[in-house]
């Protein structure tokens, strides 16, 4: 009965305020949100504490006494583990850098050779991208290492290619250039160079502006960046030699060395990304209306200018937002470098230095608190890019 | 720095700490293990001699004796257990949260593993050292030879430290491929990715007949570092430590005495004094380590004495053929040695 007067009456109390209710039951969530995580830290750090588990971040200055392969930066067996949580976190992020790099240009080349009109082509292209991504890739890392890299030859019988480079099962040594005083010079060359050819490509493009006639931008600026260096190696006296590998007991001495297992998980990560964003690439190309093209055909604009000029910039506003998403993954599947003995943070930090000391709950935070900063910057950098690509809307 | 740490200590650590407060809170982990019906027991995740499932899926080795014995002594019933694969990396945190009992997984007693990872150790089951495996055909008598050698190791364990000590003090250079698996590493090393494997004596042995061709192999005679073998409990619980530390002891106790499998029937019926303690017939041992005063005999009559478990595992038994050396008795040359049960 008393539920039938409630329904007659207007609701007037302030009990039934819509907005007051949203507002209360919001608070209490927050509250219960807030209690559990209060209840979580306190009673994980008593019992911590209880068991004589560290609670404190002390061991950042210890020394880590274990050594590690691939260092980017001086470390031994005598640095400390905040030594060797850097060279953890160089590692993963020379694997992003390089991974990122391979993975959109190859992702490019297949997404484009999905759209061609050649039959094999364009089928070659599809296979490529649903085998790889319809494979878990902890399966294709262990498969490029253990099936296609560890069976190289030993050392002894390295696959030599001339000029000290040589391929083998502990990986590809190249010589190792040794810079002699004078090696700057070439390093500033090279900076005016690249400074000269930006100048260029925006005096070409007032130019193109103005007059409509268009420069050779790609030719001129190879040369202006490529000359200056080359020239003042020449002038400097040739300032750079070069350390190369001898074969000398168990291994090459001497020389410069890329380890297995980064190119195994480099390969993996960015073969695998590459089937997403050709995806993406071929999604965002077939976004741009076919009358797009045919308006910038009947301006007379060649195929290459319509594709540069009109449908790659409309295109991109699709492809960078998902872009994004696909670097961060793959920054993140980096950390299955585990599996194959690759040195980066997650091997060196989460698993050795965490095992040696014994604080899970810090390293791990920290591990957590690293790639969510690395991912926040990534994300940051192609937001930047991708306001200066979105279309403006008046 | 502080503040984003903290939120994440509070994410990070949620299992650990639901389980680890129910571990605090009565402290009695055989009270839980009753309830459960089961031992739930860390292991390796596959060395043969030690922990390895065979190809029926039964575990087996010298520390899942161990395991078969605590079960044996609480249940009656040597295959109330449940087994917890655990990599080097992964286990003291699995024993650390509570989510096994006990970690009987050939770990090295350490000081700062008792002291700063808040565990304990109920004793040395197997004396052990670190040493090399190479290939034959590399003509290497010895580990000081391995300059500028590739080393495969398995990462979180302190064959990284020794290794890093070894070749720090002789002044060699080396590079040492740390995988975090077992048997990556063995896998990696087999392949030809390293010159050489390294990781306890008796792991050398055991991995050595995982490789291809195990007769192109041989241990070199170095042994670098101290390596005594044993499980592992939590600290906090007094009464678990001990009955886990009671079980192996039972089991030296049980050889010293000449009681095995075969003959604990018997046995039961010694005029020796310290075997009818041992077995139960005179006295109540197992009371203060909340068993039954057959505790004892059930271990033996269900898995066997030390000396059988060896021999079964990793003696002359098994594949693995390991003398006993340093693990034979105190009263036969070696150093294993169980206090009294009075």
């Amino acid at each position: 009965m008393s539920l039938d007067v409630a329904r007659e009456r207007p609701s007037t109390s302030l009990f039934y305020n819509p907005r007051l209710r949203g507002f209360l039951w919001q608070a209490i969530l927050i509250l219960i949100v807030g209690f559990l995580s209060y209840e979580a830290i306190v009673n994980a750090a008593t019992n911590m504490r209880a068991r004589g588990i560290p609670t404190d971040f002390s061991f950042w200055d210890r020394v880590a006494s274990f050594d590690i392969n691939q260092t980017l930066i001086t470390y031994s067996a005598t640095s400390t583990y905040g030594r060797a949580f850097m060279v953890g976190l160089l590692n993963t992020l020379l694997v992003a850098a390089i991974g990122v790099f391979l993975a959109t240009f190859l992702g490019f080349f297949i997404g484009i050779a999905r759209l061609s009109k050649n039959f094999v082509v364009s089928k070659l292209a599809s296979i490529y991208v649903e085998v790889m991504r319809n494979t878990p890739l902890l399966l294709q890392l262990l498969f490029i290492y253990n099936a296609v890299l560890k069976p190289l030859p030993n050392p002894r019988d390295s696959i030599s290619f001339g000029a000290g480079i040589y391929f083998n099962n502990r990986g590809l040594v190249v010589p190792d250039p040794q810079f002699a005083p004078g090696s700057g010079f070439i390093l500033i060359a090279a900076a005016l160079g690249i400074a000269a050819s930006f100048a260029f490509k925006l005096y070409a493009k007032r130019r193109q502006f103005e007059s409509g006639e268009i420069l050779p931008i790609a030719r001129v600026s190879a040369a202006l960046i490529l000359m200056p260096p080359i020239l003042a190696y020449l002038l400097a006296g040739q300032p750079i030699s070069f350390d190369t590998p001898v074969l000398r007991g168990f291994n090459f001495v001497g020389g410069m060395r890329v380890l297995p297992e980064f190119v195994a998980l480099v390969v993996g990560l960015s073969v695998y990304t590459a089937a997403f964003i050709a995806e993406i690439v071929r999604a965002g190309i077939l976004s741009v209306s076919h009358g797009q093209t045919e308006a910038a055909q009947s301006l007379g604009l060649s195929r290459t200018h319509t594709l540069k000029l009109v449908v790659v910039p409309q295109a991109l506003r699709v492809i960078l937002p998902p872009l994004t998403n696909q670097f961060l993954a793959l920054t993140k599947n980096s950390s299955l470098a585990v599996f194959i003995g690759y040195p980066d943070l997650v091997q060196v930090f989460a698993g050795t230095v965490l095992n040696q000391t014994g604080a899970a709950v810090q390293v791990i935070a920290i591990t957590m608190a690293v790639y969510l900063v690395i991912s926040l910057i990534t994300a940051m950098i192609m937001n930047v890019y991708n306001r200066r690509m979105a279309l403006v809307e008046r | 720095m502080k503040s984003i740490a903290a939120t994440f200590l509070a994410a990070a650590s949620l299992a650990l700490m639901t389980q680890g407060a129910s571990a605090q809170a009565g402290s009695k982990t055989l009270d839980l293990i009753k309830q459960k019906g089961a031992l739930t027991c860390g292991t390796n995740t596959g060395l043969a001699g030690f922990g390895l499932p065979d190809d029926k899926g039964n575990w087996t080795g010298l520390d899942v004796d161990l395991c078969r014995g605590i079960a044996s002594a609480i249940f009656n019933d040597p295959t109330k257990v449940k087994y917890i694969p655990l990599s080097a990396k992964d286990r003291f945190t699995a024993l650390q949260s509570g989510e096994i009992d006990v970690l009987a997984r050939n770990g090295t007693w350490t000081q700062s593993r008792e002291a700063e990872l808040g565990l304990l150790w109920v004793g040395v089951n197997y004396y052990d050292g670190q040493g090399f495996m190479v290939r034959k055909k590399l003509n290497i008598a010895s580990a000081l030879e391995l300059n500028g050698a590739s080393v495969c190791v398995q990462q979180g364990t302190t064959t990284e430290l020794n290794m890093a000590d070894f070749f720090r003090t002789k002044g060699m250079k080396y590079e040492a491929v740390a995988f975090a698996d077992i048997n990556e590493a063995v896998k990696a090393y087999d392949s030809g990715r390293c010159d050489a494997y390294t990781t306890d004596a008796s792991g050398l042995y055991g991995s050595r007949l995982k490789l291809v061709n195990p007769d192109e192999h041989s241990v070199l005679p170095e042994i670098i570092s101290k390596e005594p073998l044993g499980p592992a409990v939590r600290q906090g619980d007094d009464q678990w430590f001990n009955l886990v530390k009671w079980t192996h002891y039972a089991m030296i106790n049980a050889e010293e005495l000449g009681v095995t499998k075969a003959n604990v029937d018997e046995m039961l019926k010694s005029p020796n004094p310290e075997i009818k303690r041992l077995l139960g017939v005179e006295g109540d041992f197992g009371k203060g380590l909340g068993l039954s005063k057959d505790w004892a005999y059930r271990i033996v009559k269900h898995v066997g004495n030390y000396g059988e478990a060896f021999n079964r595992n990793v003696g002359e038994g098994s594949p693995l053929k390991i003398k006993r050396g340093m693990n034979a008795l105190w009263s036969s040359g070696g150093i294993q040695y169980a206090p009294p049960v009075r």
